[in-house]
């Protein structure tokens, strides 16, 4: 009899139209990091909602050490010693950590008034033990975010939570900082804690995790021993296909310039020194070029003074020969330029708008979609979205008519990365293409990229996975602080030497 | 059955339904209003404001106060109009008071000219057009602070409003009529500045009723199809939805934000000409506040569902209430429970969104019993096919 902290047996749940899980079992074990894998849309945050008392299952039952419990609502978790970290954290920004920590459980006297010195003992103390290393006087916007992630994992352990969720923990942080939350999760399983690990990085599972269980649309797959197999065995599960890490492509034929970038140079808007600071280089057709670097190192203010978001504080870009310095965002894109952003929520969708609407946010008014007086063309505008949701396999609730807001976000991206692509640029900005999607479409969207390059077209791509760098790539720009510190040829290079550059360590 | 599923589910019908509601359960709070202030009386006071122009003895009389509902109507769609507009595209106008308020006051000036001079006759076309440019161009003010000095339009709405008021007192002084405070009629003084009224006068027993009426229906549908089938309306929407987004794919979100200040700030000046230019008001040149009506305006376009279409029948609905107001008997009751009446109404409209909510989780609440008993048949038909 094996000793389990938390069964979920044979859970099914049901929405309309769907089945979210379909009798589905997932048994964590004391003190064991289990991994929860699936694309997304596979039932993974169902079966969240489901421990949580978000969701009543109609079918299946909950143990807690062998005994059922009824989950009814968050509280009844709570109180079972079930704690999340949330992909989003849910954090006061202007509290400092300590205030966060014991929000909802302040300890008080019997008048009323706060007692923080022993809640700040507690914290000190865990944060000694499990090696986090957190000042609890910081405020929490003046941290970084991998702070922010262990205040989080304070906040849990200060409610002596035995069961710990991490949803796709390491989707903000930056190598380093990966690296550190897998040290500090294995440290919290030695001493006893329970771990489910929700993500789709194969990667971080085969590092961490003892034991994987796999779901897939909705379905229960199978639950097998990290040890006993491979990144290829649990994609295969995952996906239902073996599914190809490095998209194989020629070596690059680049011809004529496409991008010609000067001395360029953007301010910042959060600190006096700028952000991109005199940076010159060439993308040319036929070719990858990547911006690699830690996050926040100027590769947004780049972006943004490429496509035109930004002015530019001096310096000049050429595009096809042309100075586009201080040329429109509508006339860059009409002459070639498209544009997959950073942040879709931001400048990618409007969400409000349908899935039509947003496909042609790009090209609306083409006088395929805009008749020569002014009105839209919604046949045309239906039949092209048709098109696209099919060829990309963009999945909505209602096809072409779902509210963009009511899309799950890997599929919000398909739609971008649909739209851009589409419009067969000339040069195709690419900014962390393939953030939140699962390896089936990353792989899709790599093919894509590669595709376009090979149809004679320029890529630049900016990302923070070195996987990608490393795959897609045919030239690796590395920026830092700002800069351009290095490039380097991924054929002959090393994550380990893309590293220090990175750091800053090293430049050429 | 199954017709009936699918328009419960239709966001539009909800709306629609929604509004009803709202309507219904604010009559109920006036209802208990009238009761709680004299419960003798409350059941025909209730009665006289929905009635409104019903209580008229004969047809004819009836007809002429119908005509007056219509025509107090206009104005009321055209400020309405003016804020869902806005609202589309992210802005709050809440200077719509002031822009009907000045559109009155240009055009008024310019019809009633002829009382000064009266060689000077200035057309109506001419007066309204000068009306609504006014309206514009102090929409574009508000537009273009928000535009380059991101200036909150309900800011520099709320000062516009004064700024308007005043101007148009001082622009409307000179052609007081000396025997009091207001305007002169243009009946007496500015013929050529009527309206025309193809006719409805005779048919509605009633000289207010003008061009106004139908124009501003027609308008109405105009922004409908502006903001649905257009490019620019498409355009403006995005970028009220999302200016980020809108400024990503190129659109000029500047131009967008001032353009729609400029069309928000004429439509609700039309409907401050055109009600003038119709006569049925003069104007109190030593008013100290700006008209109700274009803050009822913002009541009209909620309780019409910020719908073009929606707000036409909204402004009707409160302008009845508001007139039938006046038929309460005033022993007991002051002329302001109508007013009451509308406000709870517009009140509850708070409530749209709260009832949709309600509505669409019972929608899936009995989905899924339905789902589930289904599930449960199939599951003993194949049982009992098992066991054969």
């Amino acid at each position: 009899m094996e000793n389990y902290a938390i069964e979920m047996l044979n859970i099914t749940k049901r929405f309309p139209g769907i089945i979210a899980n379909d009798n589905i079992t997932l048994q964590l074990k004391k003190g064991e990091i289990h991994a929860l894998l699936g694309e997304n849309g596979a039932g993974k945050s169902t079966l969240m909602s489901v421990l949580f008392g978000l969701y009543q299952p109609e079918e299946g039952i909950i143990k807690k050490d062998g005994k059922v419990v009824r989950i009814n609502d968050p509280n009844d978790a709570n109180r079972l010693g079930i704690g999340m970290v949330h992909q989003h954290f849910k954090l006061v920004e202007c509290f400092s950590v300590l205030d966060n920590i014991i929000l909802g459980v302040e300890p008080t006297s019997s008048m009323g008034v706060l007692q923080k010195a022993a809640a700040r003992e507690k914290v000190l103390a865990l944060s000694e033990k499990y090696g986090l290393s957190v000042d609890p006087d910081a405020i929490i916007s003046d941290i970084t975010v991998g702070m922010q992630q262990r205040t989080e994992i304070l906040k849990m352990l200060y409610r002596d939570n035995e069961i710990l969720i991490f949803d796709e923990p390491t989707a903000v942080l930056t190598p380093r900082e990966i690296e550190e939350l897998m040290l500090i999760m294995q440290g919290l399983a030695k001493e006893g804690k329970s771990i489910l690990f929700i993500s789709h990085k194969l990667n971080e599972i085969m590092m961490v995790s003892n034991r994987c269980t796999v779901l897939r649309k909705g379905k229960y797959i199978g639950t097998v021993n990290i040890r006993e197999t491979t990144k290829e065995e649990l994609s295969r599960m995952m996906v239902g296909r073996d599914v190809e890490f490095v998209v194989p492509k020629d070596p690059a034929n680049p011809t004529d310039v496409v991008l010609n970038v000067e001395n360029m140079t953007v301010s910042s808007k959060v600190h006096r020194n700028n952000a991109v600071n005199n940076v010159s280089f060439q993308v040319r057709k036929g070719e990858i070029v990547c911006i690699a670097g830690i996050d926040g190192n100027g590769q947004t203010e780049l972006v943004y003074g490429l496509t035109g978001l930004e002015p530019l504080k001096s310096g000049k870009v050429e595009f096809l020969g042309k100075d586009i310095t201080k040329t429109s965002i509508r006339k860059r894109s009409l002459m070639g330029m498209s544009h997959i952003p950073e942040d879709r929520h931001k400048h990618g969708l409007v969400l409000d708008y349908s899935l039509e609407n947003n496909m042609v946010l790009q090209r609306y008014f083409e006088k395929d979609f805009t008749s020569p007086i002014g009105f839209l063309k919604k046949d045309n505008i239906r039949k092209y979205a048709e098109r696209l949701i099919d060829q990309y396999d963009v999945r909505s609730g209602q096809g072409p008519i779902t509210p963009a807001r009511a899309m799950s976000g890997g599929n919000q991206q398909k739609a971008i990365v649909a739209r851009e692509i589409d419009k067969d640029p000339k040069l195709l900005i690419a900014v962390q293409p393939t953030r939140g999607l699962d390896v089936g479409a990353i792989e899709f969207i790599h093919k894509q990229i590669v595709a376009h390059r090979d149809a004679g077209n320029a890529v630049l791509l900016v990302s923070l996975e070195l996987e990608e760098v490393m795959s897609l790539s045919d030239r690796i720009l590395v920026m830092y602080e700002g800069e351009i510190v290095g490039e380097l040829d991924p054929k002959t290079t090393t994550v380990e030497e893309m590293g220090l550059y990175m750091a800053g360590a090293k430049r050429q | 059955m199954k017709h009936n599923r699918s328009l419960i589910r239709n966001s539009g019908f909800q709306t629609f339904a929604t509004s009803i509601l709202c309507i219904i359960l604010g009559l109920i709070v006036g209802y208990l209003a009238l009761l709680i202030i004299h419960a003798e009386g409350a059941g025909e006071a209730i009665g006289d404001v929905m009635k409104n122009f019903f209580t008229r003895p004969d047809s004819a009389s009836r007809m002429k106060y119908f005509g007056s509902t219509l025509a107090k109507t206009a104005p009321l769609i055209f400020c309405s109009l003016s804020v869902l507009f806005a609202y589309k595209v992210g802005l709050f106008n809440i200077g719509a008071a002031g822009q009907y308020c000045l559109g009155m006051g240009v055009a008024l000036r310019l019809a009633l000219e002829s009382a000064i001079n009266p060689e000077v006759k200035i057309s109506w076309v001419v007066c309204l057009l000068c009306g609504v440019l006014a309206g514009g161009i102090s929409g574009a003010i508000c537009g273009l602070l928000k535009a380059f000095c991101n200036v909150n339009v309900v800011i520099s709405g709320i000062m516009l409003n004064w700024i308007s008021l005043y101007g148009t007192n001082m622009l409307l002084k000179p052609v007081m009529n000396p025997t009091g405070k207001d305007t002169f009629r243009l009946v007496s003084k500015a013929k050529q500045a009527l309206l025309p009224t193809l006719g409805m006068d005779k048919l509605f027993n009633n000289q207010y009723v003008t061009i106004a009426i139908p124009c501003a229906v027609l308008v109405a549908v105009v922004i409908w199809i502006l903001l649905e089938k257009t490019k620019l309306g498409y355009e403006l929407k995005a970028t009220g939805n999302n200016p980020n987004a809108a400024k990503y794919c190129g659109m000029k979100e500047n131009r967008n934000i001032i353009l729609t200040m400029v069309i928000a700030g004429g439509l609700a000046a039309m409907g401050g000409a055109m009600y003038y230019l119709s006569d049925f008001e003069q104007w109190n040149v030593n008013s100290s506040s700006v008209p109700a009506m274009g803050f009822n305006g913002i009541a009209a376009a909620f309780l019409g569902g910020l719908n073009p279409i929606g707000s036409i029948f909204s402004s009707y609905f409160i302008t009845h209430i508001t007139m039938g107001g006046g038929n309460v008997n005033l022993s007991h009751y002051c002329p302001q429970i109508a007013d009451l009446i509308s406000a709870v109404i517009i009140y509850l409209c708070g409530f749209v969104l709260f009832f949709k909510t309600m509505v669409n989780n019972s929608l899936r609440k009995s989905d899924e019993r339905r789902i589930m008993r289904q599930r449960a048949a199939e599951e003993a038909a194949n049982q009992e096919g098992g066991n054969s």
